[in-house]
C-alpha cells in the first residue's frame, strides 16, 4: 500500500509526437482512481508509465515516496490486469497465479496459501487445474485479478479490464472489483473509456483528452462543476447541451461571450416563463426516445429554419438541437412546439474556447 | 524487450552481426577468390581482398573452358539450369493450380481419391525412388534430355495443398455472382481465380525456382553429356579431379555463378518469399 | 471440403487433375511399387533369373554392419545438424525480435544460406577447410590440429555438419521468428511485471509457447538431413572415409551405382519409404494442433 504521485509527466516520441503533455496528479493511499477519456488521450500510456513498460520523457513516477522512473516493472512491487487478460496459456490456473510469486523466491507452503486463499476470495477454487483455453472470459479475468492480488503489491493497475465482458458481466464485473479493492485497500490506478464505469468505481477521477489531463477530482464534483466544455460533454450521459451564450438569448453579468451548458435532465418542460435569470428554449420537437424509465426529446431550437440539423462532430448533438431528459413515459409529439426551462443554478458558463469554466 | 538496457540494444546487434558474418563469410571468400589467379591460391597465399583477377576468370570459367580438365564452358551450365528451373516452377505451378481448382471447385466421383493420391507423393521424395524412376526415365528415352530433367519432378503436392488452401478461402458467393454472370469454369479461373492467386502463385514460384536451380540428385543420373550438365553439378566436376590440381579461381567463380540467380531471387523478393515458405509449410 | 463444389463438369475435372495424376503415377507411384517388389526378389549372379524370397532382402539387410553403420551415421548427422540449427536459428531469431533498427538488413543477409544450393555451400567450405589452402584449413594447422576429412572420419563429419548447419540457418531462422513474433506482447509484459528478468521469461514462458514451432521444425530439420544432404555428401566426402559420412540414403545412392545387389537396394529404399511417412505423418498431425490460443 503507498501512494502514487505523478509530477509533470511528459511522454514525447522520437517522431516529435507529444503523447503526455505534462500531467499531474497525486494518489493518496489506498485510494481508487480512475483515468478516463477517448481513444487515444493517453491514459493506457500513463498507466504503462507508472507500471514501468514505457519510458517516461520527463517528470518523475513516485510510488510509495521513491521515484521508480528508472526502476524495472518487475522491482516497482506494482501488478497489473491486462485488458485482454495476458494469462500465461500454457500454465494452469494455479500456476498462472503462483508464477509472480515463484520468481521472488517464495517458499512453496506459503505461495499455496496465497494462491488458495484468492481462489477462494475470485471463486476460482474448482479450476486450478484448468488452462486458460478452458475458461470463459469472466472466469479469465478473474484469474487475471488473481494474479494481481496473490503479489500483494503496493499498486494495482488495471487496463481497461472489462471491456471484452458483455454489458451485463461488465456490471456485475465491476462492483466485484471495487469490493475487492475496498477489502484490499490497496492503491488501484483503473484505465477506462467507459464514463460510467469512471463515475461509479473513482474515488478521484482522472479526465483525459489529447494527453492532457482536463480536470481532477471527486466524480460528483466534476459532475457538477465540470472545468471545460470537454469534461462537461464527456461526463454525465446524455451528454450537456452546449449553445453559445449570444445564441442562448440569455444575459448575463460574467461575460457577454462564451458556452452556455445545461444537462438535459435539468431542464424541465413548462408552460410559463422561465423562473428569474433562467434559460428558456422554444423547441420544434424532432425526434423522441422513450427508454422505459425516462423519455428524451430532441428538439430544434425555433429560431433556426426548418432545415434538418447535422452534427458536426459524432457523438454531439447537431448545432441548435437541444436533448431534453423528462422522467416518464409522457412526452410530447414530433412536430410539437414545446418550451423548455432551466434555473439560473443549473447553468454552466464556459470560456469561448471551452478551455476555462466561469462562475456565474 | 521490456527493460531499460543501460548498454542499450548493443547484445542483439552483437549477435546478428555475427550471425551475418558467419553466414556471409563463406559467400565473401568465395567471391574475393574468384577474382585471384589461381597459383596465389593454391599456395595458401590468398588475401582477403578482391585480387585483379576477375574479368580473366570469369572470362574464362563462362565463356571458354581452361583446357585442365574436359569440362563444358560455365556459360552454357548456366543456361541448362535456367531451362531446368524455370521449367520446374512453371511446370509445378501449372499442373498444381488446376489439379487444385478441379479439386476444390468441382464436384466428381473420386474425387477426394485424387486429392489423396496427390498428397501422398508427398511421402516420395526422389531419394526414396532413386533408380526405379531412372529406369523408367530410361525406359521413356528421356535421359540426358530437358523433359527427363523437369517431368519427374513436376508433380508437387505442395503447391497443390497451398492452392488448394488458398482456394478454399474464397468466397462462395464469388463464384456464384460469377456463375449469375455467364462465366463458365474456364472464364471463372480466368478471369476471377487467377488474378486472386498472383501474390501466391509468385511466392510460390521464387520457392520453386530455387528448389529447381539447386536440383542436385536427379541431374546427376539423368545427364550424361556434356552440355546437359546444369552448374550445381557442373561445379562437383570442377572440384573432383583428385589428381589433377583444382582449379579453384575458377571453381569459386562457378560456386558465385550458381549462387548468383537464386541468392538474387530471394534477396530481390524476399517478402514473397518469407510469404511463399511460410504458407506452404502450413 | 464441404460446400464448395460449384462445377459440375465432370469431364473437365477430370482433364484438370490429369497432369499431375498422369505423372504422378507414373514418375511417383509406378517406381515406388517397383522398389516394394523388387525388395521381395533376389537376382541371381548374372541377372538372369529372379526368385521371390519375401523378407529375405530384409533380413539380410539387418545383418549387415555397413547397414547399421550407415544407421549409425544418419542419427549423428541429424542429431547434431538438428541440434545446432536449430539452437542457431533460435538465437539468432531471439536477436533479430528485438525492436532494433536495422532488422531488415540483418534478416536479408540471414536468408542468403536459404538460397544456396547443398551442393554448392559444401563447395564453398570445402575451400576454406581444404588441408593446404583453406583459410581455416591452416588457421586449425597453426593450432596443432591436423586437420584432414580425407583421412580422419570424425573431421569428415564435422566438416558435413558444418555445410548442412549453415544451410538450414535461414530456415529456422525465418520461422522461429514468426513464432515469436505470434507470442501476444501483453504476456511478456506481464511476465516481466511478474517479476521474470528476460532469461528467466525466455525459459518458462517464450519457449514453451514455442514449442509448436519447434517441434515442426525439428522433424523438418530430420527430413532435411536424411534426404537433402546428398549433394553435400557427394561433394564433400563422397561417404568417406570409409563409410564415415555414409547416411541411409547414400548408401543406396552408391550401393545403385555399383548396381549389385538390386534386391537389397530395393529394400534399403523401402525402409525410407516407411521413415519418410512416419515423419510426414508426425509433421502433418502435430501442425493440426498448432496454437495454444
Amino acid at each position: 500500500m503507498a501512494n502514487v504521485a505523478l509530477r509533470q509527466v511528459k511522454k514525447a516520441y522520437p517522431n516529435g509526437f507529444e503523447a503526455i503533455k505534462g500531467v499531474d496528479v497525486e494518489i493518496g493511499d489506498g485510494r481508487f482512481c480512475v483515468l478516463v477519456g477517448p481513444s487515444g488521450c493517453g491514459k493506457s500510456t500513463l498507466l504503462r508509465m507508472v507500471a514501468g513498460l514505457e519510458t517516461v520523457t520527463s517528470g518523475e513516477i513516485d510510488i510509495g515516496g521513491r521515484v521508480v522512473n528508472q526502476v524495472e516493472p518487475a522491482d516497482r512491487d506494482i501488478a497489473m490486469v491486462f485488458q485482454n487478460y495476458a494469462l500465461y496459456p500454457h500454465m494452469s490456473v494455479y500456476n498462472n497465479m503462483a508464477y509472480g510469486l515463484r520468481n521472488r523466491g517464495m517458499p512453496k507452503p506459503e505461495i499455496d496459501t496465497r494462491v488458495q486463499e484468492a481462489a477462494r476470495i475470485l471463486e476460482l477454487s474448482a479450476m486450478l487445474e484448468r488452462k486458460p483455453g478452458q475458461l470463459s472470459g469472466g472466469q479469465r479475468q478473474r484469474v487475471a485479478m488473481g494474479r494481481a492480488i496473490v503479489r500483494q503489491p503496493k499498486v494495482f493497475l488495471f487496463d481497461e479490464p472489462l471491456s471484452n465482458l458483455d454489458a451485463k458481466l461488465r456490471i456485475a464485473m465491476r462492483v466485484e472489483i471495487r469490493k475487492l479493492q475496498r477489502r484490499l485497500n490497496t492503491t488501484s490506478i483503473y484505465v477506462t473509456h467507459d464514463q460510467l464505469e469512471a463515475m461509479t468505481l473513482a474515488d478521484i477521477l482522472v479526465v483525459m483528452n489529447a494527453g492532457q489531463v482536463e480536470q481532477v477530482g471527486n466524480p460528483l464534483d466534476i459532475y457538477q462543476k465540470p472545468a471545460t466544455t470537454f469534461v462537461a460533454s464527456f461526463i454525465g450521459a446524455p451528454p450537456m447541451n452546449l449553445i453559445g451564450l449570444r445564441e442562448s438569448g440569455i444575459s448575463l453579468a460574467a461575460a457577454d461571450a462564451g458556452i452556455l451548458g445545461v444537462r438535459p435532465e435539468d431542464l424541465e418542460l413548462a408552460n410559463g416563463a422561465a423562473p428569474a435569470g433562467g434559460l428558456t428554449f422554444e423547441l420544434k420537437v424532432e425526434a423522441i426516445e422513450k427508454v422505459g424509465a425516462e423519455t428524451y426529446v430532441y428538439g430544434l431550437r425555433s429560431q433556426q429554419d426548418g432545415q434538418p440539423a447535422i452534427s458536426e462532430r459524432p457523438g454531439e448533438l447537431p448545432p441548435g438541437e437541444i436533448l431534453v431528459r423528462i422522467p416518464g413515459q409522457r412526452g410530447p409529439g414530433i412536430g410539437e412546439t414545446i418550451r423548455a426551462v432551466a434555473p439560473r443554478e443549473k447553468l454552466h458558463l464556459f470560456s469561448a474556447d471551452g478551455r476555462k469554466r466561469i462562475g456565474l | 524487450m521490456v527493460e531499460h538496457r543501460r548498454f542499450g540494444n548493443l547484445l542483439p546487434h552483437l549477435v546478428l552481426l555475427a550471425g551475418v558474418i558467419i553466414v556471409a563469410f563463406p559467400v565473401y571468400l568465395a567471391v574475393i577468390a574468384s577474382t585471384h589467379d589461381n597459383s596465389v591460391i593454391a599456395n595458401g597465399q590468398m588475401p582477403l581482398y578482391p585480387g585483379s583477377h576477375a574479368l580473366e576468370t570469369y572470362w574464362n570459367t563462362i565463356v571458354s573452358g581452361t583446357g585442365k580438365t574436359t569440362r563444358q564452358p560455365v556459360g552454357g551450365m548456366m543456361i541448362a539450369s535456367l531451362v531446368m528451373a524455370v521449367g520446374i516452377a512453371l511446370g509445378k505451378i501449372a499442373i498444381s493450380i488446376i489439379s487444385a481448382y478441379a479439386i476444390v471447385f468441382f464436384a466428381f466421383p473420386l474425387r477426394m481419391t485424387a486429392f489423396w493420391t496427390i498428397f501422398i507423393t508427398l511421402m516420395l521424395p526422389v531419394e526414396v525412388r532413386i533408380y526405379p524412376t531412372y529406369k523408367i526415365t530410361s525406359d521413356m528415352h528421356l535421359l540426358d534430355s530437358y523433359s527427363g530433367l523437369i517431368l519427374p519432378l513436376i508433380a508437387s503436392a505442395t503447391a497443390t495443398l497451398l492452392f488448394r488452401q488458398f482456394f478454399m478461402t474464397v468466397p462462395k458467393e464469388l463464384v456464384e455472382a460469377s456463375k449469375m454472370d455467364g462465366a463458365g469454369p474456364i472464364r471463372f479461373f480466368f478471369d476471377t481465380l487467377l488474378p486472386l492467386s498472383v501474390t501466391n502463385i509468385a511466392a510460390l514460384f521464387v520457392i520453386l525456382f530455387i528448389y529447381g536451380w539447386n536440383q542436385y540428385l536427379w541431374p546427376l543420373l539423368i545427364t550424361t553429356r556434356d552440355d546437359m550438365q546444369t552448374i550445381v553439378i557442373g561445379i562437383k566436376k570442377i572440384i573432383d579431379v583428385h589428381d589433377a590440381l583444382t582449379e579453384w579461381s575458377v571453381a569459386m567463380a562457378t560456386a558465385v555463378l550458381a549462387m548468383l540467380p537464386p541468392v538474387a531471387v530471394v534477396v530481390l523478393m524476399q517478402r514473397l518469399f518469407v510469404k511463399g515458405l511460410i504458407e506452404t509449410e502450413k | 471440403m464441404e460446400n464448395r463444389a460449384i462445377f459440375s463438369n465432370r469431364l473437365l475435372a477430370y482433364l484438370l487433375v490429369l497432369p499431375q495424376l498422369a505423372v504422378s503415377l507414373v514418375f511417383f507411384y509406378w517406381p515406388a511399387v517397383q522398389a516394394l517388389w523388387q525388395s521381395f526378389l533376389l537376382q541371381d549372379a548374372f541377372g538372369l533369373s529372379t526368385e521371390f524370397v519375401w523378407f529375405e532382402n530384409y533380413v539380410a539387410l539387418l545383418k549387415t554392419p555397413e547397414y547399421y553403420h550407415a544407421i549409425g551415421v544418419t542419427f549423428v548427422f541429424s542429431g547434431l545438424v538438428v541440434f545446432f540449427s536449430l539452437a542457431i536459428g533460435l538465437l539468432l531469431a531471439v536477436m533479430a525480435n528485438h525492436n532494433i533498427k536495422g532488422v531488415q538488413i540483418y534478416r536479408t543477409f540471414l536468408i542468403i544460406p536459404y538460397a544456396v544450393a547443398p551442393a554448392v555451400a559444401s563447395v564453398l567450405f570445402i575451400f576454406m577447410f581444404q588441408p593446404g589452402l583453406g583459410m581455416i584449413a591452416r588457421a586449425l594447422q597453426r593450432y596443432g590440429i591436423d586437420w584432414n576429412p580425407v583421412l580422419n572420419g570424425t573431421h569428415a563429419m564435422i566438416l558435413v555438419v558444418i555445410v548442412a548447419v549453415w544451410n538450414q540457418i535461414s530456415y529456422n531462422f525465418l520461422f522461429f521468428l514468426a513464432g515469436l513474433q505470434s507470442i501476444p506482447k501483453s504476456v511478456i509484459e506481464a511476465a516481466a511485471i511478474d517479476g521474470a528478468r528476460p532469461v528467466r521469461r525466455f525459459w518458462t514462458i517464450v519457449f514453451p509457447l514455442l514449442s509448436p514451432t519447434t517441434f515442426f521444425l525439428v522433424i523438418v530439420n530430420i527430413t532435411y538431413v536424411f534426404f537433402n544432404t546428398l549433394g553435400i555428401i557427394d561433394t564433400a566426402t563422397g561417404g568417406g572415409p570409409n563409410g564415415a559420412t555414409q547416411t541411409l540414403v547414400y548408401k543406396v545412392f552408391q550401393d545403385g551405382k555399383v548396381g549389385a545387389d538390386l534386391g537389397g537396394s530395393a529394400a534399403q529404399s523401402v525402409i525410407l519409404m516407411i521413415i519418410v511417412v512416419v515423419l510426414t505423418a508426425f509433421q502433418f498431425r502435430y501442425v493440426e494442433k498448432k496454437v495454444h490460443y
